[in-house]
C-alpha cells in the first residue's frame, strides 16, 4: 500500500509532492489530463514570487516537476477515475491498475467553465474557444470576442492583440473582477473594446463563427454583432465530481476543509489548491496550501500507520 | 517531439508508411496545450481496447504537420489539437479542439469494424 497518492499536477500537488518527497513518503503522484494544470496557458506569470522578469505557467511548471522529482517523487500518467474507502485507506482507479494508499491528497484543482449556451459545443474549434495561448494564431487578422471580466479574461484579451484584428470585451456585469493592473493594461491597448454590461443570448454561423447576438441584462436590448472568434474566459469550477460521496463539498461544489488545515471530512484525505478555494485561486496559494496537505497526510501518517 | 506515451509521426516519410501499412489509423496532430492533452489521454486510454486501430501522435509545428494542416477537411479548423481518423489511407472523419474519450470512442466505433 502506498503511503500517499497525490492526485493532480499543478502548483498545488507538486508542492504537497515536494514536501512528501522530502518527508520520505515516496509519493505517488497522479498527472490528470492536464499535467502542470491551469498555469500551463500562461505565458507571462508576472507576480509568481521568485522571479522578478515573469516566467512562463509551462516553465514554472517544469520547474515544479523537477524538484519533485529530484526528492524522490514518482509520477503515473493518466486520470483517477474512482476513490473507494477500504480498511485503513483508500482505493484509487486509474486505468487497468487499482491503487491502494494509505492517504490521499486532492490536488485536482479547477476546470474552465463554458459558454451556457446550446450551440457552443457545435462549434468548439471552429470559432469557439477556451484557450487563448492555444487558438489565438488562427485569428491571424480576425475580430475575436473574449467573454469575461476576470484576470484570465484580460489576459487572453492582451495576447490576442497580438493576432487579432479588433478584441471586443463583452463581459456581463458593468464592473470587472481582474485586477486593477491588468485592467489597465487592457484599457491602453487600442485594440481592445469594449462591450459591458453584455450576454451572449445567440451564437450564429454555418461552418464557422460570424457573429453574437448580445443582450444587455438590465434592458434586455439585444444587437448583433459581427465577429470570427468567441475567447471563453468565465471562470471555473472545482473538480470535484468524484469525490461528492467521500467528503463533504459546498453548494458550489468546492472541498469543504476544516478552518487552518487541509483536512476534509474523510480520514486522510486533504484537499488543497483551487479545488478547496472559492476565493482566491492563485499559484501562490495552491503552491502554500499544497505545502500544508503535505504536512497534514504526513503528521495523519505518523499517528494512524503502526 | 511531443511528451506522450503515443507513437510520434515526426517525419513525412513516416506519416506515409503509417497509412500505407494500417488500414485504421488515428492521428492526433497538437502541442502540449489544455485542449490536447485531453485528446492523447483517450488515445491512451482507449489504445489497448481497439487493437484494430493504430494511434499516432504528431507535433502541430513539426514539418510532417504540413499533410494534416493542409487535408481539405481541417480547412477551417481554428482550434488545436487537429485529430484525423483514417481508413485505407483516406481521411474519414476530422475533428477540431478537445474531445472527450466519449466523442472519440463514438468515432471509432462508427468507422472502424472489427474491434
Ligand atoms: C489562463 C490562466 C492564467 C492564470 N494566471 C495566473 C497568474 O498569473 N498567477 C497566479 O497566481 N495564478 C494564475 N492562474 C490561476 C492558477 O493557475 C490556479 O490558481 C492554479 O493553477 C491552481 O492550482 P491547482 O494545483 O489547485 O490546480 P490546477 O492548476 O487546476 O491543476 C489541477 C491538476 O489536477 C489534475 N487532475 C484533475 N482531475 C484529476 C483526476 N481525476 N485524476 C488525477 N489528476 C487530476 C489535472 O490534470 C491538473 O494537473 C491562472 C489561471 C489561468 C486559467
Amino acid at each position: 500500500m502506498d503511503n500517499v497518492v497525490i492526485m493532480g499536477t499543478g502548483p498545488a500537488g507538486l508542492t504537497a509532492a515536494i514536501y512528501a518527497a522530502r518527508a520520505d513518503l515516496r509519493p505517488l503522484v497522479v498527472e490528470g489530463n492536464a499535467p502542470g494544470g491551469q498555469l500551463i496557458v500562461s505565458c507571462e506569470v508576472e507576480n509568481y514570487p521568485g522571479f522578478p522578469d515573469a516566467v512562463s505557467g509551462m516553465e514554472l511548471m517544469g520547474l515544479f516537476r523537477k524538484q519533485a522529482e529530484r526528492f524522490g517523487a514518482r509520477f503515473v500518467s493518466g486520470v483517477v477515475t474512482s476513490v473507494k474507502a477500504l480498511a485503513g485507506g483508500y482505493v484509487l482507479t486509474c486505468g487497468d491498475e487499482p491503487i491502494e494508499t494509505r492517504a490521499i491528497v486532492v490536488a485536482t484543482g479547477a476546470m474552465a467553465r463554458r459558454l451556457p449556451i446550446a450551440s457552443e459545443a457545435k462549434y468548439y474549434g471552429k470559432g469557439i474557444s477556451g484557450c487563448a495561448t492555444c487558438d489565438g494564431a488562427f485569428y491571424r487578422n480576425l475580430d475575436v470576442i473574449v467573454v469575461g471580466g476576470g484576470n484570465t479574461a484580460m489576459e487572453d484579451a492582451i495576447f490576442l492583440t497580438r493576432f487579432a484584428k479588433s478584441v471586443t470585451i463583452v463581459h456581463r456585469r458593468d464592473y470587472l473582477r481582474a485586477a486593477p493592473v491588468e485592467v489597465e493594461k487592457a484599457r491602453g491597448n487600442p485594440k481592445i473594446k469594449w462591450m459591458i454590461p453584455r450576454v451572449i443570448d445567440e451564437i450564429i454561423g454555418e461552418d464557422l463563427v460570424t457573429g453574437v447576438t448580445l443582450r444587455k441584462p438590465d434592458t434586455n436590448d439585444t444587437e448583433h454583432m459581427d465577429c470570427d472568434g468567441i475567447f471563453v474566459a468565465i471562470g471555473h469550477d472545482p473538480k470535484t465530481e468524484l469525490f461528492r460521496d467521500l467528503i463533504d463539498c459546498d453548494s458550489l461544489g468546492f472541498v469543504r476543509i476544516e478552518p487552518g488545515s487541509t483536512r476534509t471530512s474523510a480520514a486522510g484525505v486533504f484537499a488543497c489548491g483551487d479545488v478547496a478555494d472559492p476565493h482566491y485561486k492563485q499559484a501562490v496559494i495552491a503552491a502554500g496550501t499544497g505545502c500544508m496537505a503535505a504536512l497534514d497526510a504526513q503528521k495523519y501518517l505518523e499517528m494512524n500507520v503502526k | 517531439m511531443l511528451n506522450t506515451t503515443l507513437k510520434h509521426l515526426e517525419a513525412e516519410q513516416e506519416l506515409k508508411d503509417a497509412l500505407d501499412t494500417h488500414k485504421n489509423v488515428m492521428i492526433c496532430c497538437g502541442r502540449m496545450g489544455p485542449m490536447c492533452l485531453p485528446v492523447y489521454a483517450a488515445m491512451r486510454d482507449l489504445r489497448d481496447e481497439y487493437s484494430n486501430v493504430s494511434f499516432f501522435d504528431q507535433d502541430f509545428d513539426g514539418p510532417a504537420a504540413s499533410y494534416i494542416k493542409n487535408l481539405p477537411e481541417c480547412a477551417e479548423f481554428r482550434g488545436l489539437p487537429f485529430t484525423v481518423y483514417f481508413r485505407g489511407g483516406k481521411a474519414v472523419v476530422a475533428t477540431t479542439s478537445i474531445q472527450t474519450s466519449e466523442q472519440v470512442r463514438e468515432i471509432l466505433d462508427r468507422e472502424f469494424d472489427g474491434k
